[in-house]
């Protein structure tokens, strides 16, 4: 079993022309891959009619509506994160409540507001309460702001972790950009915060940094926009661990932090 | 047989890198199945002179077959034209240049005057847009990507020229490709190792509207995990001729156009 922790669909109502070629490019990568699940989000409109990481309540609903559509269509390889935006508190509680009702898996949080911003408190209650994980979108070690984004960095996901110790925190792409290596020792002692392994970066030595800092119990693989990134960094770990801790990567790890019965038995 | 046109030797100055040593790239080679690597002098590409790393690149290859060397050159410093005959000389498959790293202009006399000596001595010339993601780099590390204004410019300075670019994106592909004649595109030659895969399937998409001839394999181990390149290659539904010409083909190619190996 393979579980990719953070993938990505687009729909009719985004900026890309090629939407619909692009969600069929995952899935037939996938197959190639061995992808059993991809768990995946809509990021409201991506650009389309509100900013991808400030997307407004409407263009989020959509979004949310489109995941639950392919998770339908598709229950035998995909899953959905509810993707909010936590500025507005009420519509992301009651998003919450409605999608995770209907079978999504996890919450996903890009890049509204500061990780470690109060905003953030009674949405991780709730996926406490839910008991769902949280992908947080990162940026590694980050040192100003960015536009178009109000991104995080692993400090400020580590204060929030440090708040909701019963939720489990999946730290987004730490090959996706920015300094991982200032992301590593700040996450350490977080037992709640979870290393997805997806992005495009592929650098010699981060996975045995990732391995140095948190142990393989708390990595999982990904891919986010590139999945032949997520393919090499499989096949290096595959000479890098054992066979029993390659599997905890593979999909132990996300089975224990998602809730019972997300994922097909094995 | 697999060649990787994009490898280095030594250590990176802006991090630990595991693995740069030549019995540990050839491992890393034999993990990913690759036979042949053209190696480039990691530290030297900071230093005031280049090529002062090249002698021990000639005699670390000399000891391991499968690497070839790619020798540097700093087009301001005296006798850089000597290297370009010694690397021809030597059977080199290359050599490379890093402009912006050695802090010169990427598309001034000094390059002009290299891709001309480059033309005439019979041997393409090697170019990195980057070595690393630009969000990650060492706040010390403020050398500028390598524009593709300059390839556009170089490819067009000598009709001898060949160039391989390492380390470029589609967009940056596009945009030399289609800014040159036929005739100019035709002299140029790019890795793999920075153009994106599925869902993007942006190499599938360059390999149909630019062609299968004008890609190289390259991985910029052991910066980068080589299983990226071979990774992405065995997600394209290629034939068996375009794969061999992407993996050893257009590499050799290169070289025997430009006249050396």
């Amino acid at each position: 079993m393979l579980i990719d922790v953070h993938a990505h669909f687009l729909h009719e109502r985004t900026p890309r022309a090629d939407w619909a070629e692009r969600n069929a490019s995952r899935l037939r990568a996938g197959e190639r891959v061995g992808i059993t699940i991809h768990v995946a989000s809509i990021l409201g409109s991506w650009g389309h009619t509100s900013p991808t990481y400030f997307p407004s309540p409407a263009d989020c609903t959509y979004g949310n509506d489109r995941m639950l559509a392919l998770q339908r269509e598709h229950p035998e390889r995909i899953r959905g994160y509810v993707t909010v935006n936590p500025n507005y508190t009420e519509h992301a509680l009651a998003e919450m409540g409605r999608c995770l009702d209907a079978g999504m898996i996890g919450l996903k949080l890009a890049a509204s507001r500061r990780a470690d911003d109060p905003l953030l408190d009674p949405l991780c209650a709730l996926a406490r309460d839910r008991g769902v994980p949280v992908l947080h979108h990162i940026w590694q070690h980050r040192r100003r702001d960015y536009a178009g984004q109000e991104a995080s960095d692993a400090v400020e996901l580590g204060r929030l972790a440090a708040r909701h110790r019963s939720v489990q925190f999946i730290l987004a792409h730490i090959g996706g950009g920015g300094d991982w290596l200032g992301t590593l020792p700040v996450i350490h002692g977080l037992p709640n915060i979870l290393v997805d392994l997806s992005g495009s970066g592929v650098d010699g030595g981060m996975l045995e940094a990732c391995l140095e800092a948190v142990g393989v119990e708390r990595l999982l693989w990904g891919c986010d926009l590139t999945i032949e990134t997520g393919w090499a960094k499989l096949r290096y770990l595959e000479h890098l661990l054992k066979p029993a801790d390659l599997e905890q990567v593979r999909w132990g790890n996300a089975a224990r932090i998602f809730p019972p019965g997300a994922f097909p038995t094995h | 047989m697999r060649t990787d046109v994009n490898c280095f030797l030594g250590s990176y100055p802006y991090r630990r890198v595991p693995g740069t040593s030549p019995d540990a790239v050839l491992a890393a080679m034999d993990r990913a199945g690759i036979d042949e690597a053209w190696v480039s002098h990691l530290p030297g590409i900071f230093w005031r002179d280049p090529a002062a790393g090249n002698a021990w690149l000639l005699e670390t290859t000399s000891r391991h077959k499968r690497l070839k060397p790619v020798l540097a050159v700093h087009p301001e410093l005296a006798g850089w034209e000597d290297v370009v005959l010694d690397a021809a000389e030597a059977g080199a498959p290359a050599v490379r240049c890093d402009p912006t790293y050695y802090g010169i202009a990427p598309s001034g006399a000094a390059m002009r005057a290299l891709v001309g000596a480059c033309g005439r001595a019979g041997i393409p010339l090697i170019l990195a847009v980057r070595l690393e993601d630009g969000r990650q780099r060492h706040p010390h590390d403020h050398a500028a990507e390598l524009p593709a204004a300059a390839v556009r410019s170089l490819i067009r300075a000598d009709a001898a020229a060949r160039i391989i670019i390492t380390h470029a994106d589609r967009p940056f592909v596009e945009e030399v490709h289609f800014g040159s004649t036929p005739e100019e595109a035709a002299r140029t030659w790019w890795d793999i190792c920075w153009i994106w895969g599925p869902p993007e399937d942006h190499l599938e998409i360059l390999l149909q509207t630019i062609g299968p001839d004008r890609f190289v394999f390259g991985t910029g181990q052991p910066l980068r995990i080589p299983e990226n390149a071979v990774a992405k290659l065995d997600l394209l539904e290629l034939a068996p001729e375009d794969r061999a010409a992407i993996e050893a083909g257009n590499a050799a190619a290169a070289c025997n156009a430009a006249g050396s190996r």
